[in-house]
């Protein structure tokens, strides 16, 4: 019966409850769009660190992210790492801002990642046109689908220049999007130096990876010891590391967090305000179930039943508007991000809210008097 | 053979509101249930009949005085502990009905038997059962707004009914009727005493509802001022005979 009278209540007055369901809709809307950006970004952000086939990471000392990183490691560097024990291969990677201009004028910053194609460290992936082997041509160059209007191509074939050099673009990928907005350019590690005018040994970051049974940790201190003014990173500690700096250090995610807060608090206040007149609204009959002998608890139920029906609802309809928005995203350069783990929670979240909403109906019923139905 | 009062208040005192705004509305008052009686409780506005029916129902606990029910002294009990007693030995019926205007007739009984705690089926069995007993069988499904005022008494005698309990508390429950709901609500009440053993009270101002009483409370200033009771006589005739005048000082 609570379930009966909690909908029925509900359904009585049927543009209280739209506005309740636009109340949390807007919030599940909102709080999936924000979260979407800021797992979305997430994911972008740590790309490249998770795709690359690496235990280990040497960096220039200070390197706050993937993308700056400089380029201060050279060959040097890569052979101390090699005489450690344990260190089955360290394959260098350049990664670093560059300039393309674009063939029919005006330029845009890119980062330029360069990489071996024989070495099994960091390459393209989500390849829909060319191969490796085709970005090892002469000027070959991938780019991502996402971007090719921002850097004025429009696919294989086309050219362009990159701060010293031309480059052709001989292969193209679906999904590697950057959080900076500045599009990866994957290149061979020499075409990079070059196109860059850096040393011929030069690189930004070496991708260790230990042989099979070494102890991960020891090799670090002996990686460190014999690097001096390098850092060893884990690959965790190094997406951590990137995450902090995009996403925390520049605001971007505390921005996406703090709407998604915001989110929250407006549907909770509009949830809060259409219970509580419900309530209000219903407040004899509430009295008048007291006086029947209902427990505290049993009226308490109602209200929760509303409240997490209101949630139900709302959230269906919030979360198809959310997808349809996820969705018309996976084009764009800043795709959101809604992953079953996500919607599960975003579903305990609008539940949560309904449910702090409910506190002031609570609180109004508490302190109902049963006399009062009496009075009347 | 004389029972036992199924509800007993013994020199019941109310105080409402604080300070110099404070009131005695109940200045000593006594009365006992018994089961199978049908108690009217009469006196003018103010003279204490809804606060001695709410100390009676278990809802209001009285300043000074003691209330027994089916044995238990409940004066004293925390609000949740009398909501509790409520919903094992109280039916209450009140002047505007208190229906739930979103629930059917069946619905409605069916929650103040969702209440007490009853699984979905006993509490579909019991309220149809109610339902019929006072005639409704044929508006199990009518919501209240489809129903007449009389019809909206009788779901509301019902859901007082179904839960069983010992004692049936009325406030005014003809005051919105016409007549002939009046006499009809009056006569269910009057056969839910007899037939079922159960002890009613019924807060009432409508001298119609005289001839139905077993026992007429007159009630005044606080005090319990007199008290009737029925005497057949035979040939259809039914005469009260004064059985106490009593005027106590607070």
């Amino acid at each position: 019966m609570i379930l009966t009278l909690a909908i029925k209540n509900l359904f009585h007055d049927r543009i209280r409850l739209a506005v309740t369901l636009v109340g949390i809709l807007f919030s599940v809307v909102l709080v999936s769009v924000q979260l979407g950006l800021y797992y979305g970004a997430r994911k972008m952000i740590v790309a490249m660190v998770d795709n690359a086939n690496a235990d280990l990471w040497v960096t220039a000392y200070g390197a706050k992210s993937f993308e700056e990183g400089g380029v201060l490691l050279n060959q040097k560097d890569r052979h101390a790492a090699l005489s450690v024990p344990g260190v089955a291969s360290a394959v260098p990677l350049y990664v670093h801002f560059s300039e393309w201009r674009k063939p029919g004028g005006g330029s845009t910053s890119t980062i330029i990642v360069g990489f071996n194609p024989e070495d099994d460290g960091l390459r393209p992936w989500g390849l829909i046109a060319g191969d490796e082997s085709s970005i090892a041509e002469p000027g070959g160059v991938a780019v991502d689908r996402t971007y090719l209007n921002d850097l004025g191509i429009i696919g294989i074939g086309d050219t362009a220049q990159i701060d010293f050099g031309r480059v052709r673009v001989t292969a193209i990928t679906e999904g590697i999007r950057s959080f900076t907005m500045s599009p990866f350019v994957f290149t061979t590690l020499n075409r990079a130096r070059a196109l860059q005018n850096q040393p011929s040994d030069a690189f930004s970051y070496l991708l260790v990876k230990l042989a099979p049974g070494t102890d991960m940790a020891r090799a670090r201190t002996v990686l460190a010891e014999r690097l001096g003014n390098r850092e060893v990173l884990t690959k965790s500690e190094f997406r951590d590391r990137s995450l902090q700096q995009w996403l925390f250090s520049t605001g971007a995610g505390v921005a996406l967090i703090g709407g998604a807060l915001l989110g929250l608090l407006v549907g909770t206040v509009i949830v809060a305000q259409t219970l509580y007149s419900s309530t209000k609204d219903h407040l004899t009959e509430f009295a008048t179930l007291r006086a029947l002998g209902s427990s505290a608890g049993y009226i308490h139920r109602v209200i929760l039943t509303q409240a997490a029906f209101s949630a139900i609802i709302g959230y269906c309809l919030g979360m198809a508007i959310a997808l349809a928005i996820t969705t018309l995203s996976e084009a764009t350069a800043l795709p959101l991000l809604m992953t079953p783990w996500l919607a599960a929670g975003l579903f305990a979240i609008t539940i949560g809210m309904c449910a702090v909403s409910a506190i002031s109906a609570i609180l109004k019923v508490t302190k109902i008097d049963p006399a009062m139905v009496f009075s009347r | 053979m004389k029972s036992e009062p199924v509800l007993e208040a013994t020199d019941i005192v109310k105080e409402l509101g604080q300070g110099a705004g404070k009131v005695r509305a109940l200045k000593g008052v006594s009365l006992s249930l018994m089961p199978g009686e049908l108690t009217l409780l009469m006196g003018p506005s103010g003279s204490g009949k809804t606060t001695l029916l709410s100390i009676l129902g278990c809802i209001l606990a009285p300043s000074a005085g003691s209330v027994t029910l089916a044995g238990q002294r409940v004066d004293g009990l925390d609000p949740e502990a009398l909501a509790g007693v409520r919903r094992r030995n109280i039916g209450f019926i009140f002047q505007s009905y208190n229906l739930f205007p979103t629930l059917t007739a069946l619905e409605n009984v069916r929650l103040a038997l969702d209440v007490r705690g009853m699984s979905a089926a006993e509490t579909v069995i019991r309220a149809e059962t109610a339902l019929r007993e006072v005639g409704l069988g044929h508006r199990l499904q009518s919501y209240p707004r489809n129903m007449s005022g009389g019809e909206q008494q009788r779901v509301a005698v019902a859901r007082a009914l179904a839960g069983d309990p010992a004692v049936i508390l009325a406030d005014e429950p003809t005051a919105a009727l016409d007549s002939e709901n009046g006499h009809q609500v009056m006569a269910l009440l009057a056969r839910i005493a007899k037939e079922k053993g159960r002890a009613v009270l019924a807060v009432t101002h409508d001298p119609r509802t005289h001839s139905y009483a077993d026992r007429i409370v007159r009630i005044e200033d606080g005090l319990i001022s007199g008290e009737e009771r029925r005497v057949e006589t035979g040939e259809n005739i039914t005469r009260y005979d004064l059985t106490r005048k009593r005027k106590a000082n607070g």
